[in-house]
């Protein structure tokens, strides 16, 4: 029945967005051993015959995957000395890194806080301004606030693309040109739509009844976004700041057209400079690889489900 | 008026409706100016660009439609048009059976599912520089692992061979991105009601059946979701052909959104750049709305019906 529910909630590309994350927040602990169906699992569409040609294709496919890991892995723990004559499967006898030694004396720092800085900012404003904009599109029912929900609609089909030279000029006109902020205000708006539309869909599913109490005790829209939405939406801002996070941090069209000096330099764009200057030096190349991976991957290992649901959130049903 | 304010208070949030109870829709508003600012009114510029020439360091000069007249008739233009349809068509192909096959896979209870899924997921933590510079040390012919791999037909000169490089990048992106569409899959494979295969096994349907006869038609919204992502992804592929081809795409995998940067960055013909800008919004806009058409999101409601 509550399936049924969940496919029968109407509205446009984003539709029950939210199920995967409230699927993903309650069953957390899935796959653990002895694990009982949790509340949120609902009976699944699993088939009882094992599905030998999937399981084929599957166990294929991780060949797939972890077979270029495995390579980036061992080949930057490789000695530059003899490199282009050892058999790359075989991991190095004599590991080292001096690869990772390299990177790191190459201003890896710099880029890093680079990073950190236009991921944290960017995620910062564009959670914040959407919580807001979400809160109002759900609780208004204006011709404003409706209009505004189908154009950020419309929004998610922009390619970035597009919009690179205009960019270029609009900020270069601005004097913005080749500094951090170039970076960070034009990935909060395109963070915008996506993010808007998966908080208002989650906050959607908060009951009315709330917010009617919260009004008649007098509390004022600011306060109930404040005591109410935040603490509510709380998985779904996780979902949408790790997101957002993700795209942000591994962005590289954008530092590659809106800077230009060494100082503003950001991860994603440092590899491919690194890839230039140390070209023959592939262990060193590759550990900026790993390096630049690392943070994100972490941030992986911690928030798996929240950022699994993130990915699909908005597309999902 | 605070004593009206009390008054009004509760018979307005008890009763019939909660419009007036609602914040201001000023809310909406420092979303929506991002918004505005950073991706609408680009697309506008980049028009007003489409009509001028511009070279980055001197102001942009109007020129009427001479960019569009030499752009479109420009047989380059056509032929990026033609080869970012073949990677669209390629990849789709590559990508859907793979991911849905995956996707079916994941949903279901085997051992060894969580820890599999878990590792499907790894390319997609990666930026799209870093897989493409992994990618290509890999395909090196000389030191790159297909050398070490003692296979003949895989030392090939993967990223030279014109004909070739196409579908190592199509390989690359499904590598990047079958997971994604794995996900959006095992989603939809996860909402089908098991009463559906609990009445197909007492018919008697075996597994390949079942796939086709229920798996399949009740993932089409699913499909259509992935395909539209699918579609407008590959349209605007960028980094990694950037970086694979170490900044200088050849013909063999200049598709336009490539073709729209050397124009613009290298080449110094921002107003060309930006027609070709121009195409891309507009084919980009009415896929995903001819595709939401189709889908019929609409019909949602009745999907389910019966159950």
């Amino acid at each position: 029945m509550s399936t049924t529910n969940r496919l029968t909630k109407p509205g446009a590309l984003g539709t029950a967005s939210l199920d995967t994350v409230s699927v993903s927040t309650a069953g957390s602990k899935r796959g653990r051993p002895g694990d009982h169906e949790t509340r949120g699992r609902r009976p699944r569409g699993a088939r009882r015959k094992p599905n030998i040609v999937g399981g084929i294709g599957a166990w294929i496919w991780l060949l797939i995957i972890v077979l270029p890991i495995y390579y980036i892995l061992i080949t930057s723990a490789r000695p530059q000395a003899g490199f282009f004559s050892s058999n790359q499967l075989i991991p190095p006898t004599d590991p080292t890194l001096d690869g990772y030694a390299l990177v790191l004396q190459s201003d890896f720092f710099l880029y890093l806080a680079n990073s950190a800085i236009i991921t944290i900012a960017s995620v910062a404003v564009t959670v914040f301004v959407c919580v807001m904009a979400a809160y109002a599109i759900v609780r208004t029912n204006s011709r404003f606030t409706r209009g505004a929900f189908s154009f950020f609609l419309l929004g998610l089909a922009i390619p970035l693309q597009a919009t690179i030279i205009p960019l270029f000029y609009m900020l270069s006109k601005a004097g913005l040109y080749d500094t951090l902020l170039a970076l960070i205000l034009p990935s909060i708006g395109f963070a915008v739509p996506v993010t808007v539309l998966i908080l208002s869909n989650f906050i959607r599913d908060i009951p009315k009844e709330l917010f009617e109490s919260m009004t008649v005790d007098g509390a004022s829209s600011w306060r109930t976004l404040v005591s109410l939405v935040l603490p509510l939406a709380r998985p779904a801002i996780v979902t949408v700041g790790l997101y957002n996070a993700l795209n942000v941090w591994n962005g590289f069209l954008f530092p590659l057209v809106l800077t230009q000096s060494p100082s503003n330099r950001v991860l994603p764009l440092s590899l491919w400079t690194f890839q230039g200057s140390f070209s023959v030096n592939v262990p060193a190349v590759l550990a900026a690889v790993v390096l630049s991976t690392l943070p994100i991957f972490i941030l992986y290992l911690f928030g798996r489900r929240q950022l699994i649901s993130g990915m699909t959130a908005g597309f999902s049903k | 008026m605070s004593a009206t304010r009390q008054l009004n208070g509760p018979r307005v949030a008890g009763a019939t409706t909660n419009r007036r109870t609602g914040p201001s829709g000023w809310m909406v508003a420092p979303a929506l100016g991002f918004f505005l600012v950073f991706a609408i009114i680009p697309l506008v510029v980049a028009l007003y660009l489409s009509f001028t020439r511009w070279d980055a360091i001197t102001d942009p000069a109007w020129v009427g439609f001479d960019n569009w007249a030499s752009v479109l008739v420009d047989p380059v233009t056509i032929d990026a048009l033609v080869l970012t349809i073949k990677v669209i068509v390629i990849s789709w192909i590559v990508q859907t059976p793979i991911s849905l096959l995956l996707g079916t896979w994941t949903a279901g209870k085997q051992r060894n599912r969580a820890v599999l899924a878990a590792i499907f997921f790894l390319p997609l933590l990666l930026s799209s520089a870093a897989t493409a510079i992994a990618f290509k040390a890999i395909l090196d012919p000389n030191f790159g692992l297909s050398a070490s791999l003692g296979i003949p037909f895989l030392k090939q000169d993967w990223l030279g061979n014109q004909q070739l490089v196409l579908f190592v990048v199509i390989f690359i992106i499904a590598w990047q991105f079958v997971p994604f569409h794995t996900l959006l899959f095992q989603g939809g494979v996860r909402q089908i009601p098991a009463s559906l295969y609990e009445a197909a096994e007492i018919d008697g349907a075996g597994t390949v059946k079942q796939f086709f006869n229920i798996t399949l038609p009740q993932l089409r919204y699913t499909l259509v979701t992935s395909s539209t992502l699918m579609i407008i992804g590959s349209l605007t592929y960028f980094d990694v052909i950037f970086v694979l081809t170490g900044g200088v795409p050849s013909a063999g995998t200049r598709i336009l959104p490539i073709l729209m940067y050397v124009t613009g960055f290298s080449a110094s013909q921002f107003g060309q750049a930006s027609v070709m800008a121009i195409i891309l919004a507009v084919i980009g806009l009415a896929i995903a709305l001819l595709l939401t058409k189709l889908s019929g999101f609409a019909k949602m409601d009745s999907q389910q019906e019966g159950l």
